[in-house]
């Protein structure tokens, strides 16, 4: 039996952050995965850095942070590839245009520069685009990275620390300070973390987490197409139809050369095959807003699951009902830019501190009320 | 666009070409795909213009005359739903919808590096013997093969019938393992009629059992290359080095539709049904076999197609050539000591320029796509996912679309892909 101050349970982005954060404050960690480090959602996002400002809450985390992750950026390896490329949000008509002064009102309340574009000055920017776009919101300092290795560069920076990294190691079981893993072996904590993403369910039943799977694709290497992170405005609705399969137009450039385009959006499906029917739905669409896309090189065509909270908001934060147990997880398409931001907000309560942002919306308890409990134990 | 048939064949080499005969010549509408400009596969490359090998004529005629379609330049893609295949043919693509299929896709050589395998002048055993069939030139040029099996004596004879001075064969087998495979060909007496045809133009050319190449140096290019012969090392100047060992089933459109493989190789039952409803894999899918495989098994591939009786001939023969592959796959495992050649600085991944320090603590495969980029270049990892599989045991990933590079155009679907029309066979 191996006694540590704070096991967390699952190495994606959010728990690598956190072990990060962890054991710079001291506090003696194990990060318990059950595969490699990096390798599940994490691996299958876009790597994204964007604030977003659908609600104050979710505008709040992100811009708090993409400044968080500035701030780390000098100090990462060049294989993390961090380029702050920023965002162009494409408006495809007066409404959506008409749509992005409120946006800018938000962003800069929040302390978030950004910039409006007219047509002249998008086409400027990126000609590859389709023309009768009439004009973007450029969200200046959003950015992108390889998330993989940005969670490998925090777990090894924790283990360096001396964080105990525990890869090919699944769990079985969370109990009142113990995490019991399916070889049997007992980690026994004050503290226990839950930061499995989608499979966090299966570890503590009841959490209100569900997948939602997307797909992407990557091209080969070649002559950047376009400049920035693009995204079309219609994107706001995809994402938060909760019902059917959605896609929005969203690519971006990476250091590579490559073009990564997105998304699509399948609630409840937890498969990791391709939906040949819902790529030709994301591709037809991207393909509007980019016109030579069809000539393009593909390399690979992936799925990820999204680990999807009913309100898109992650759940950070102790449950109310075991005290022993704190959930970091629930992140949806949002893991990456907030896992900066999630595990600042989950050590700050684990070692009562005040954080820089109020935690309150991020708590769990917005769904796990105790009377619930009992309802979903009847 | 779209294209319909009975029973799709993808590639044209001997399998796929035995297989279209036998279910064309029995009535079905027949469809067969291959990259190359012309059928006969890597191993027949070059007959449909030359006939000069008798079994290669045979058969390239009787499928121009069975009826079956040829489309040339066709690659698989994409395999968006049962029964439907995404294929790129030059700057347009097509869907393909069948009621059958029998995969052909055959086989590639296995790379494991050492110091300099990327050398220009660094070639596979039959990538070499390829370029020189394709007409590189070889009059005066001084050449060393290493490997394994009958691929080095039969790359050797096509480089010294255009003049190439093949200088030296490294046989990477142990005498023992090579004797006992050589003495078996007695079973075989087809092999061992090529097998002493080819001897018998090599005759003067040093060959060694238990040796391999350990480096290939040069400035620009190969310049000379360092031999471990039975524990000695000798160097010899040349122009080119033919390294490979051995081959290792094209298994990408198998595992793209699904079908299940077990130590490399595709997982069939007696019928040469995989475990994937109307779909067939032969020849090296089911294990390095050779060209009697191939045409014994795209035989028996074709005749179940189409509903034909099996002869119960074929089926000996097939149990024949089976013994003869197990006993190949024996003589042509790498030898541990090929596993240890590569320095920290040799790369592992040409397309990424990966070298071998980049691993330091991968535990699999995915890790090393993931943390160094492994693989997830141009050529997807056929080359350095064989050679991480051989060198640490990793098992492969998941194949995901396209199988190949592609136009982003070729993975959009015919709108008349989701219409419910199908032929049935």
């Amino acid at each position: 039996m191996s006694a540590f101050d704070c096991v967390i349970v699952g190495g994606g982005i959010v728990g690598a952050a956190l072990a990060d954060v962890l054991s710079a404050d001291g506090v003696s960690v194990a990060l318990v995965e059950a595969r490699s480090i990096g390798a599940g959602t994490t691996a299958c996002g876009m790597g994204h850095l964007v604030a977003m400002d659908d609600n104050a809450a979710e505008l709040a985390l992100t811009s708090w942070s993409v400044s968080l992750w500035r701030e780390l950026a000098d100090g990462l390896p060049r294989t993390v590839e961090y380029d702050a490329c920023g965002t162009l949000w494409l408006a495809a008509d007066d409404e959506e245009m008409a749509a992005v002064s409120a946006k800018v009102a938000n962003y800069r309340a929040a302390g978030v520069r950004v910039e409006v574009l007219d047509s002249a000055a998008l086409y400027e920017a990126e000609p590859a685009l389709a023309p009768g776009l009439v004009g973007a919101l450029r969200v200046v300092d959003d950015a992108v990275l390889y998330p993989p290795l940005a969670a490998r560069t925090f777990a090894l920076r924790a283990q360096a620390r001396g964080a105990r990294l525990m890869t090919g190691c699944p769990v079985r079981e969370l109990r009142p300070g113990s995490v019991v893993l399916s070889n049997g072996d007992v980690l026994t904590a004050r503290h226990i973390v839950l930061a499995a993403g989608v499979a966090s369910p299966s570890l503590c039943p009841g959490l209100p987490i569900s997948p939602r799977k997307g797909h992407l694709l990557i091209t080969r290497r070649g002559a950047p197409v376009v400049h920035h992170q693009l995204v079309e405005l219609g994107y706001l609705k995809s994402a938060h139809g909760t019902d059917g399969a959605s896609v929005a137009f969203n690519a971006q450039p990476r250091v590579t050369g490559q073009l990564l385009l997105g998304s699509s959006r399948q609630p409840g499906d937890a498969t990791r095959e391709v939906d040949a029917a819902l790529l030709e739905r994301m591709l037809k669409r991207a393909a509007m807003f980019l016109p030579g896309l069809d000539g393009l090189q593909a390399l690979r065509v992936w799925t990820g699951l999204r680990p999807a909270t009913p309100d898109g908001l992650p759940l950070l934060g102790p449950h109310p009902e075991k005290p022993w147990l704190w959930l970091a997880c629930g992140h949806e398409g949002l893991g990456i830019t907030t896992a900066t931001g999630s595990a600042r907000l989950v050590a700050d309560q684990l070692l009562g501190r005040t954080s820089a942002i109020d935690a309150r919306p991020y708590s769990p308890a917005r769904f796990l009320t105790a009377s619930s409990r009992e309802t979903a134990h009847a | 666009m779209r294209e319909a048939c009975d029973l799709v064949v993808v590639g044209a080499g001997p399998g796929g070409l035995a297989a279209a005969c036998r279910a064309a010549e029995a009535g079905l509408d027949v469809l067969v795909l291959d990259a190359q400009p012309e059928p006969g596969g890597q191993v027949w490359r070059g007959e449909a213009r030359k006939g000069t090998n008798r079994l290669a004529r045979r058969w390239l005629s009787r499928f121009s005359a069975s009826g079956a379609r040829f489309r040339p330049g066709a690659r698989v893609v994409a395999a968006p739903e049962p029964g439907v295949l995404l294929v790129e043919e030059g700057s347009s693509s097509f869907a393909v919808r069948y009621g059958r299929a029998v995969l052909a896709t055959g086989a590639r050589e296995r790379f494991l590096p050492f110091p300099g395998w990327t050398l220009p002048g660094v070639l596979g055993v039959s990538g070499l013997q390829v370029l020189v069939k394709d007409g590189l030139p070889m009059r005066g040029k001084r050449v060393v093969l290493a490997g394994t099996g009958p691929l080095l004596l039969a790359a050797a004879a096509t480089i010294h019938a255009h003049g190439g001075e093949v200088l030296y064969i490294a046989e990477q087998a142990s005498a023992a393992s090579h004797w006992s495979f050589a003495l078996q060909l007695w079973r075989h007496p087809a092999k061992l009629l090529q097998g002493a045809l080819m001897s018998a133009t090599l005759i003067s050319v040093p060959t060694s059992t238990d040796a391999w190449v350990i480096a290939a140096e040069g400035e620009d290019r190969v310049e000379s290359v360092r031999l471990s012969v039975r524990g000695r090392e000798e160097q010899l100047q040349c122009d080119y080095l033919g390294a490979a060992y051995g081959l290792v089933p094209n298994l990408e459109v198998a595992r793209l539709l699904g079908c299940e493989t077990s130590a490399g190789a595709v997982v069939v039952n007696e019928r040469l049904e995989t475990r994937v409803p109307k779909v067939h894999a032969v020849g090296e899918l089911l294990g390095i076999g050779g060209v009697d495989q191939a045409l014994v098994t795209g035989e028996l591939a074709g005749l179940v197609a189409a509903e034909q009786p099996i002869p119960i001939e074929m089926e000996r023969t097939w149990h024949r050539v089976r013994a003869f592959a197990a006993r190949l796959a024996l003589h042509d495992a790498p030898r541990a000591e090929l596993r240890r050649l590569a320095t920290p600085d040799t790369l592992l991944c040409r397309c990424e320029d990966v070298p071998m320090s980049a691993l330091e603590g991968c535990q699999n495969l995915r890790e090393a796509r993931l943390y160094a980029r492994l693989g997830m270049g141009a050529c997807q990892g056929r080359t350095c996912g064989t050679a991480a599989q051989t060198l640490f045991g990793w098992s492969g990933e998941d194949v995901r679309p396209p199988c190949l590079p592609a136009r982003i155009g070729s993975l959009r679907l015919p709108s008349e892909v989701s219409s419910t029309h199908t032929r049935e066979s």
